[in-house]
């Protein structure tokens, strides 16, 4: 067993405040001073339909999904027996569930031991406005130590906006759950990391965009990127900034590259099927080399897909989705945390190499909440103003120059007038079909990412063993897990999760695998996207293996552990 | 301004040379954005041209002001967007009844809607030009001079000021390319009116329509005031035969983004994170 943590799941019908509950105990856990990640789960519906609230307690950050849990509070069973594929029960799991008869045949099978608590009638019970998932709270709180007075506090803030009654009734519920004796013990982590921070990845990441100097967003709702815009929406009144509701992601995309030229750092966030519509006009952003940063949460792809669920299978179209010779950014963070410091410093690339930068975020890191450490941040970018261009016309806005960033120069800057263009344009700007003039600025476009030095921030490295394990964005903490499982039974890795995926740092990626015998690229796709990719792009001198395992349920450190275990005894035998 | 000497209409042509066909309307569109900038005494720096993609969106290069030529269909959100961050600036957007009616139609439906103060010169021949010769949105529907369509398209052309009218549009006007003065005024009154103003031109393309020089013959200039009722408006709209010309409609509305929707000044990104801490 692998390091120990606390599982909890909490499910219930959509609309019976699941997750409410699992979000009020994790901010109640981080008062108190511990880690955990809330993970949500829900079905396509928005009403009616499931959802469940994943809560995994630890000891430190360590945010994987959790591989079995628990606890288990059903509030009914037909909503828990949609989740048994995530929700791994065994014998030494408690279930907690109102229904007492007619057990699932999972939860049978598991052997879990099953407590009945008639959340229903008791919190009908206790007050006219009571709720099951304030009974639940109260519940749990007890079995994890917390008082009964900050989950009521926390509950009445939430509830704010509420009539009187409402409060009431929460926190009558909440005593009535807490004052239950129930015949369960947990495995609690130890508490006392104060400092820390309680937030989404979606939050996460608009906080590093507006950070980072964006004013400007475009938004058009989409699951499960709206949230992302929702925060931005409140975030850019605080700091003068201003976000429109466009009518497509066509438009978003555009009002996003109009923003921009005219000198706003400008942002747009989506997914998957919103990335697809916008991809004409990202071109436009890479051939005008107007600085754009779109953050694309992946979901489970392709079409419609499972909006609501997790998958890294956008790697593609981020990369390679754009049509003609069109060199830009795309970046993709670790962790929740993360969010911050990469989708920041995507802006602070995108606005200083002028061209587009993409983020990949996706459902996991974006829709669940975690307490964790201050997270790094990014400064704001600072524009360098334009140059006097000297005498009138002089301005050439696609000058080629040594490092292939020329001067910027936005309207009201005077005598610096020229024309954006996504023709393909001479130096000046004006269009232009001859051969030199593209083949300077196609270059011009590419060398300006192939010079540039982007740091040591391309990919985190862990450890110097001989297998190493390769992944991207938000594998990496399942990866992670999996080199420390891997530890334990004698297997040295590397893991280098990759945080800056196009321009490739070919270089520093082939210097990091250097004394490597064996390298394994971990994705949740299909596909093995970041595989191919890789070896595109890259002589690999040993050999080198795909563990790409599509979503929606989060990538197992277990499963890949033993995936890399299985294949180095393999070759150990041959 | 900051030019001391009043600009004439010809300082504001840059020196691109259009690669419009000899006898293309567009031209006269050309001459009459130049005469209503230096009517209005126009600061060049402070003004954007903002296009989508065909014979008319290749305007703003001919324009010796800040312009941006984007992708089809696409200039009235480029427009908008720009002009939503920087108020400050003149945003006129501009294009072809291909680009804005076919497949930049959404856009200019909530454009109408969302009435942000920019202006919107849509160039109408009826016809994709670039492509060399195919029906448009307005295209007549026995139009059957085009290899795509030898039937005709067999649509019903839209009727521009009649779907400006129902997405809202609080200023709605008609030019035609024979008569640059009249667009030149339109031009001068839709960059000062308060809101989003549309100015249908219809532009002649004699290189794929040659019977568009009859237009010269059938072609009105209103005296009338505009009408501020939208049930006339939409009467009219609906019944005319669409070559009657001049400021059509007009009705004050609030434009975007309401009061309340920018902050009044700015505040201190570091704020922003105390929401998170535990």
């Amino acid at each position: 067993m692998s390091t120990r943590y606390l599982s909890i799941a909490i499910t219930g019908a959509g609309g019976a405040g699941v997750i409410s509950c699992g979000e009020l105990l994790l901010r109640a856990w981080a008062r108190e001073g511990g880690r955990g990640l809330l993970r949500k789960a829900y079905g396509p519906q928005i009403r009616g339909g499931e959802s469940a609230a994943l809560l995994k307690l630890t000891a430190d950050e360590r945010y994987t999904a959790a591989s079995r849990y628990d606890a288990v509070v059903a509030l009914d069973w037909d909503n828990f027996t949609r989740f048994e594929d995530e929700i791994v029960l065994d014998a030494d799991s408690w279930v907690l569930c109102d229904e007492a008869q007619a057990l699932p045949p999972a939860v049978v099978a598991a052997g879990a031991r099953v407590v009945h608590v008639p959340f229903d009638e008791l919190a009908a019970a206790c007050h006219p406005e009571g709720r099951v998932n304030m009974l639940a709270l109260g519940v749990l709180g007890r079995l994890l130590g917390l008082p009964a007075t900050t989950l009521a506090e926390l509950a009445g803030q939430k509830l704010a906006g509420k009539p009187r009654d409402y409060r009431d009734a929460a926190t009558a519920c909440i005593e009535l759950g807490a004052a239950r004796d129930i015949a369960c013990q947990l495995p609690v982590p130890p508490l006392g990391n104060k400092g820390a921070w309680y937030l989404s990845g979606n939050q996460a990441a608009g906080l590093g965009a507006l950070e980072a100097g964006i004013r400007f967003v475009a938004a058009y709702p989409i699951t499960p990127a709206s949230d992302v815009l929702e925060w931005m929406a409140g975030g850019l009144e605080r700091v003068g900034g201003q976000l429109v509701q466009a009518e497509d992601e066509l438009a978003a995309i555009n009002m996003t590259i109009g923003a921009a030229f005219g000198g706003v750092p400008a942002f747009t966030a989506t997914s998957g099927p919103g990335l697809a519509l916008m991809t004409e006009s990202i071109g436009l952003a890479v051939a005008s080399e107007t600085p754009v940063t779109i953050l694309n949460v992946m979901r489970g792809g392709p079409s419609t897909g499972i909006p609501t669920k997790s998958e890294q299978s956008d790697l593609n179209i981020a990369l390679h989705g754009l049509h003609g010779d069109a060199p830009h950014l795309v970046l993709a963070p670790l962790d929740i945390a993360d969010c911050v410091f990469t989708t920041g410093w995507a802006v602070q690339l995108a606005q200083r190499l002028q061209t587009a930068a993409i983020v990949l975020s996706d459902q996991f890191i974006g829709q669940s909440t975690a307490i964790v450490s201050e997270p790094r941040r990014c400064a704001p970018f600072a524009a360098t103003p334009a140059q006097d261009p000297g005498e009138e016309g002089a301005y050439l806005r696609y000058r080629l120059t040594g490092s292939g960033v020329s001067a910027l120069a936005s309207p009201g800057d005077a005598g610096h007038r020229f024309t954006a263009d996504g023709l393909e344009h001479n130096e000046k700007g004006t269009p232009s079909s001859r051969q030199s003039d593209h083949q300077r600025q196609l270059a011009k476009r590419q060398d300006k990412l192939t010079a540039f030095d982007f740091g040591g921030d391309w990919a985190q490295i862990d450890g110097d063993g001989p297998v190493a394990l390769v992944s991207f964005g938000s594998s990496a903490a399942a990866v992670t897990e999996a080199a420390n499982q891997l530890a334990e039974s004698g297997v040295a890795t590397r893991v280098i999760s990759l945080r800056l995926l196009a321009p490739l740092q070919t270089a520093a990626l082939a210097a990091a695998l250097e004394g490597c015998s064996r390298v394994f690229v971990v994705e949740q796709n299909h596909g093995g996207q970041l595989f191919h990719y890789l070896r595109g792009q890259l002589d690999f001198g040993q050999p080198v293996h795909s563990y790409a395992l599509a979503g929606p349920v989060p990538l197992s450190p277990e499963n890949i552990a033993q995936a890399v275990a299985t294949v180095i005894a393999e070759a150990t035998r041959s | 301004m900051t030019d001391a000497i009043r600009l004439k209409a010809k300082d504001y042509k840059s020196e691109v040379k259009p690669i419009w066909c000899p006898g293309c309307g567009h031209f006269s569109v050309h001459n009459a954005i130049t005469k209503a900038m230096a009517a209005l005494g126009i600061d060049k720096d402070r003004t954007v041209l903002v296009s989508g993609i065909g014979c008319s969106s290749r305007l703003p290069a001919y324009v010796d002001s800040y312009g941006f030529h984007g992708v089809h269909g696409r200039g009235l959100a480029i427009a908008q967007g720009l002009k939503v961050a920087r108020p400050d600036l003149t945003v006129l957007a501009l294009g072809g009844d291909g680009d804005g009616f076919s497949i930049g139609g959404n856009h200019f439906i909530h454009a109408c809607r969302r009435n942000v103060d920019i202006t919107y010169i849509a160039m109408d021949n009826e016809v994709y030009g670039m492509t060399k010769g195919q029906a448009s949105p307005t295209t007549p529907m026995d139009w059957d001079h085009s290899k795509l369509t030898p039937h005709g398209p067999g649509v019903r052309p839209f009727k521009p000021a009649a779907l400006a009218l129902a997405s809202g549009a609080p200023w709605i006007a008609r030019g035609y390319s024979g008569n640059p003065n009249q667009i030149a005024k339109l031009i001068a009154e839709a960059v000062e009116f308060p809101g989003f103003s549309f100015l249908h031109v219809m532009s002649q393309c004699i290189t794929f329509c040659p019977e568009q020089t009859d237009w010269k013959a059938i072609v009105t200039e209103s005296e009338a005031p505009p009408l501020a009722d939208a049930d006339e408006a939409a009467k009219q709209f609906l019944h005319e035969d669409g070559f009657q010309t001049g400021l059509l409609y007009r009705e004050q509305r609030a434009t975007w983004p309401p009061p309340g929707a920018t902050a009044a000044e700015e505040g201190a990104p570091g704020e922003l994170a105390a929401a998170f801490r535990v």
